[in-house]
């Protein structure tokens, strides 16, 4: 379960440039947006991209990230439910 | 300083080949906006204001060879050749000026029956200038959804400060594979027909078209009208999301309106942006409303069009300059009751009415915003 | 024009095959063989920019956001500053990339940047500039051109200072000069001052 986090907390780095982050530097409780990592609305649709690449999770209501996307741990749980690879 | 005219123009859109045309489908409600099928869309397709390709190609033939051509160069030289038609213009010294966000892209991939040098805006810019033989190398400007209104601000500019006494101003996009491909990524296709500064509207309608017009100090036979103020102001915000103030689109309108020395209640007529998504009206709304323009009747011309990118503003300032020749108000076309958090006053039924003076916005990618306001000339009474 | 005596060249920056030049003195010389995404990284680094919001830019608003921050450093300058750009592709790199993403997923991180004025928005962004914008696409680099325009912007009243100048990358070759212009200074702003910074060479 941990493994899950860990691989997108690398792949959130990666996918949206955050280079000078490490996965040390991001918890799972952190948010995403806003004082947390600071992400913006072009992050929030690349990580429906990197949903769909990497999970096979299609979203397609913009609304429905603002509840997947708050912290690793509620987009974990959210794709260990609905992930179909 | 000296009076800027905007004078002879034309409009090449799915509404028609001449303004005339195009004022004439507005008025009957018509709307270029249809379901176009794409199988790269999310519900196998979106809908687009797109111009029928053999219609354009038939209209084409009468002054060169469709086949020589793309669809976007015969789309822009028939729009440039109308607007010669009817002036004795000398092309030694007349400035040529194009606007265009992507320009012939989609030949980027060799996927057509032309090289994909010409997917460059400087080859189309060429093509243009030596079809009719400007002497002078044209002015190319890109500036994302800005740039066709832009275009005739930079004319206005270098005409006021004596670098040339006539432009001709010619823009023109595509829906292309490249961009629809884009605001699907962007998840702001909208389902149905656009619907700006409505409460259900869901995104934009993307379209295509070209336009021209000739800007000029000099008077002309019918009837002028003068750019008056100009601006552009960035956001300083985001380069794809529109600043929750709408900093930059109330300052490039105070700027604007300070050069034309009109105040804000002196405005008859606002001709919007209105893509009809979510953030951009709502953002125009504030601005409108920081800017005290509250009660000045508004409409987006988006729900005939859909979004024409680098030829909008071109487009919409024309139909303004029209607005205020004919004493017309034009619907907002789809409107569905206020969708924003400020009142504005949408114009909802066409309407006869004494206008004098009209305000243009428009916003783009990059955070650029745009005002221009138009005045009708002592002279220029219909 | 008479007026552009008023002008200055306050400050100028050009980058070019590995180097950063400020005012004509190196700042930065970096190995030309290395490759341009590594060029863009070693000059964030070495030049300290401290802006964590650059990695997440196309090559070409990396270019620009490079080249502004070292040409307003220290400078007197308010967000009434224009940005009058030009260059020959307009996106073409990124262009490209959005090409090819168009066979699987498309990037709307990537789409974004397919426009040329997008770095103007980042500059606008990193320094706090609400000011006028213009992008133009020229096959070459063309100082009247950038003269006559930033002129009508200072001469107007429309900007106070302009930053101006030539962006172009196409497939990882890139060739920047921008300018500060203001009242202040000893360069006057003309074409030919203009294209003398361009022709600059210091190898």
């Amino acid at each position: 379960m941990s493994d899950l986090r860990t691989e997108l907390k690398q792949s959130i780095i990666v996918q949206l440039n955050l280079e000078e982050l490490t996965i040390e530097d991001i918890d799972n409780n952190d948010s995403l947006f806003g004082d947390g990592l600071g992400l913006d609305s072009i992050d929030a649709l690349e990580l429906i991209v990197l949903l769909e690449k990497d999970y096979g999770i299609k979203l397609t209501d913009p609304n429905q990230g603002k509840e997947i996307f708050i912290s690793i741990n509620k987009m974990a749980e959210y794709i260990e439910s609905h992930r179909t690879k | 300083m000296m009076d800027i005219l905007l004078q002879e123009d034309s409009i090449i859109s799915p509404l028609g080949f001449s303004t005339s045309e195009n004022i004439k489908a507005i008025k009957a409600g018509n709307s270029g906006l249809q379901f176009h099928e794409n199988s790269r869309i999310q519900n196998g397709g979106c809908y687009a204001g797109i111009l029928d390709a053999s219609l354009l190609a038939d209209k084409f033939s009468d002054i060169g060879d469709a086949k020589k051509f793309t669809k976007l160069e015969q789309m822009m030289l028939l729009a440039t050749q109308s607007v010669l038609n009817s002036n004795q213009l000398n092309l030694s010294e007349t400035a040529l000026i194009i606007s265009s966000t992507k320009g012939n892209i989609d030949l980027l991939d060799n996927s057509q029956n032309f090289s994909k040098n010409r997917a460059s805006l400087n080859y189309l810019a060429r093509v243009i200038q030596e079809f009719f033989g400007f002497k002078h190398k044209p002015i190319i400007v890109s500036n994302a959804c800005i740039s066709g209104g832009l275009a005739v601000a930079i004319a206005k500019r270098f005409i006021q400060v004596g670098k040339f006494n006539d432009a001709i101003v010619v823009a023109g996009d595509l829906v292309s594979d490249f961009v629809t491909s884009g605001f699907q990524s962007f998840q702001s296709l909208s389902a149905t027909p656009c619907k700006p500064f409505s409460k259900n509207r869901d995104g934009i309608s993307l379209g295509e078209a070209a336009a021209a017009i000739l800007v000029s100090n000099k008077e002309r036979k019918g009837n002028n009208i003068s750019l008056v103020g100009d601006a552009t102001s960035n956001d300083a915000n985001h380069i794809s999301g529109p600043s929750r103030t709408g900093e930059g689109l109330y300052k490039s309108i105070q700027r604007a309106l300070q050069e034309s020395k009109l105040s804000a209640s002196e405005i008859d007529y606002l001709c919007a942006h209105g893509t009809a998504t979510i953030f951009n009206d709502e953002m125009e709304a504030v601005a409108f409303n920081r800017a005290e323009l509250v009660h000045v009747p508004i409409n987006s011309f988006k729900g005939f069009y859909g979004h024409t990118l680098g030829a909008s503003a071109l487009i919409e300032n024309i139909l303004t300059k029209h607005s205020l020749l004919n004493n017309e108000l034009y619907p907002s076309l789809n409107f569905e009751g206020l969708g924003v958090s400020k009142p504005i006053n949408i114009i909802q039924k066409f309407e006869k009415k004494e206008l004098k003076t009209a305000l243009k916005t428009a916003s783009g990618f990059g955070g650029c915003n745009l005002a221009m306001i138009l005045k009708k000339s002592f002279n220029g009474y219909s | 024009m008479d007026i552009a005596r008023k002008h200055f060249i306050t400050n100028s920056i050009r980058i070019k095959n590995g180097k950063i030049f400020l005012n004509k003195e190196t700042i930065l010389s970096l190995d030309p063989k290395i490759d341009f995404s590594q060029f863009l990284k070693d000059a964030y680094k070495q030049l300290a920019l401290k802006y964590p919001k650059y990695h997440k830019m196309d090559s070409l608003c990396k270019l620009g956001v490079l080249g502004s921050t070292i040409l307003l450093r220290d400078q007197d300058f308010t967000e009434n500053t224009a940005l009058v750009f030009s260059n020959a592709s307009s996106s073409h790199d990124i262009d490209i990339k959005h090409k090819q993403s168009m066979e699987s997923i498309v990037s709307p991180a990537v789409f974004v940047y397919t426009l040329p004025n997008i770095v103007l928005g980042e500059i606008s962004i990193k320094h706090k500039l609400q000011s006028e914008n213009v992008f133009f696409i020229e096959d070459q680099f063309n100082a009247d051109l950038l003269v006559d325009y930033s002129e009508t912007l200072l001469k107007s009243g429309k900007a106070s200072s302009v930053v101006c100048g030539w962006i172009e990358l196409k497939n990882d070759q890139y060739d920047v000069l921008l300018c500060l212009v203001s009242n202040n200074g000893e360069i006057p702003f003309t074409r030919e001052k203009l294209e003398e910074l361009y022709r600059f060479d210091n190898e």
